[in-house]
């Protein structure tokens, strides 16, 4: 397909309903569209914009909107964001009145109670898996457990500890220890 | 219908809150951020409200960020709290990414800027984590709900199950359990 913005539509829509637990389980299926089906990017383009999503602030799914955008300007980017965001804000939207207006009924008390475990083991095993992938050793992952505990035990502003890790970071690494 | 409380944020509000939120957070953990804006610093949501939404944002498809946006917008601010709520995590970000994108094209090496980002990456860990615990010191106290969280983070971290399986596999049967105790 050329990259018109009805085409980048029609790629993404599908790929938003499969971002199960976060933007990352799609990336897969979105590299296979955009490169190999549709070479509407070449393999290192796409590496390249996947990079710039991880380091610029916001949902990684803008990933899409990066694509979108470098493949067919303005109304691709705004087609590749409605696609890949579109379906599953709706979706979460009709839970969200549903959920409001039988508030208290069993099956959604259910729901509540069964899900809470779930989630406290997801968030507990993505911190696992991110800690995992730092680089930096001891020094990464001292860091990383003092900020939670800061974050715990004190009213710290996050994006404060966040600065303070990128220069102590840069400290460490000029002092030649990392 | 979203719930009726005093000093509710109007979608203009919801809509800054957001952006912040969205332009300000690196290195993921964003649902760490709205729990301190919202729960924390606000007490505009309880925090089982909040752990609530986030479960069903997890479980559902989506970006669970984006997902938790319109979750909170809807319960502060009806229909147009939803809408702002999006808006605001989706719009500013989606344009400093298009800026970032152009910037980047014109600059090139820059090892230092990785080693700053991993230090960056380390403390924003911190907010997952942080989140995390807050989440598991609220699971009951009891064999089967503990045991419920432990295999999650078993399957997720060890096994590597694909988080559609482990939902669907984990959580029904955690959601049957409950819904036998109801």
């Amino acid at each position: 397909m050329p990259p018109t913005a009805l085409s980048i539509l029609i790629v993404f829509l599908p790929l938003s309903l499969a971002t199960i637990g976060g933007g990352q389980s799609a990336i897969a299926d979105m590299h296979r569209q955009i490169v190999d089906v549709n070479h509407w990017l070449t393999a290192s383009q796409f590496v390249d914009a996947f990079a710039i999503a991880r380091l610029a602030p916001g949902p990684g799914s803008l990933l899409a909107t990066l694509i979108g955008w470098q493949v067919a300007g303005f109304w691709g980017a705004v087609a590749a964001t409605v696609g890949i965001f579109g379906p599953t804000a709706i979706l979460i939207y009709a839970v969200s009145s549903l959920w409001s207006r039988y508030q208290g009924a069993r099956i959604l008390t259910a729901l509540e109670a069964g899900l809470r475990p779930v989630a406290a083991g997801m968030i507990l095993a993505a911190s696992y898996v991110l800690i995992q992938a730092l680089d930096g050793g001891w020094f990464a992952r001292g860091l990383a457990l003092l900020s939670t505990a800061l974050l715990m035990l004190t009213p710290v502003n996050p994006l404060l500890l966040i600065a303070a890790g990128a220069g102590g970071f840069i400290g460490l690494h000029t002092l030649a220890l990392l | 219908m979203p719930d009726d409380r005093t000093q509710r944020p109007t979608p203009l509000q919801l809509f800054l809150i957001f952006s912040r939120i969205g332009l300000t957070s690196f290195g993921g953990g964003l649902s760490g951020w709205m729990l301190r804006e919202f729960v924390q610093r606000r007490r505009l949501l309880g925090e089982d409200e909040f752990l609530n939404g986030l479960a069903i944002a997890q479980a559902l498809p989506g970006v669970n960020v984006t997902n938790m946006a319109i979750w909170i917008g809807y319960k502060l601010g009806g229909r147009a709290g939803a809408i702002a709520s999006w808006m605001g995590m989706v719009v500013p970000a989606a344009l400093v990414i298009v800026l970032i994108a152009s910037a980047f094209a014109s600059i090139s090496g820059y090892e230092l800027s990785h080693v700053a980002l991993n230090g960056a990456a380390a403390a924003a860990i911190g907010l997952s984590l942080a989140m995390g615990l807050t989440a598991a010191r609220r699971v009951p106290r009891r064999i089967f709900p503990l045991s419920v969280m432990v295999a999650t983070f078993i399957a997720v971290t060890l096994l590597h199950w694909p988080l559609l399986w482990t939902v669907l596999g984990i959580g029904s049967l955690s959601v049957a359990v409950a819904y036998r105790q109801a």
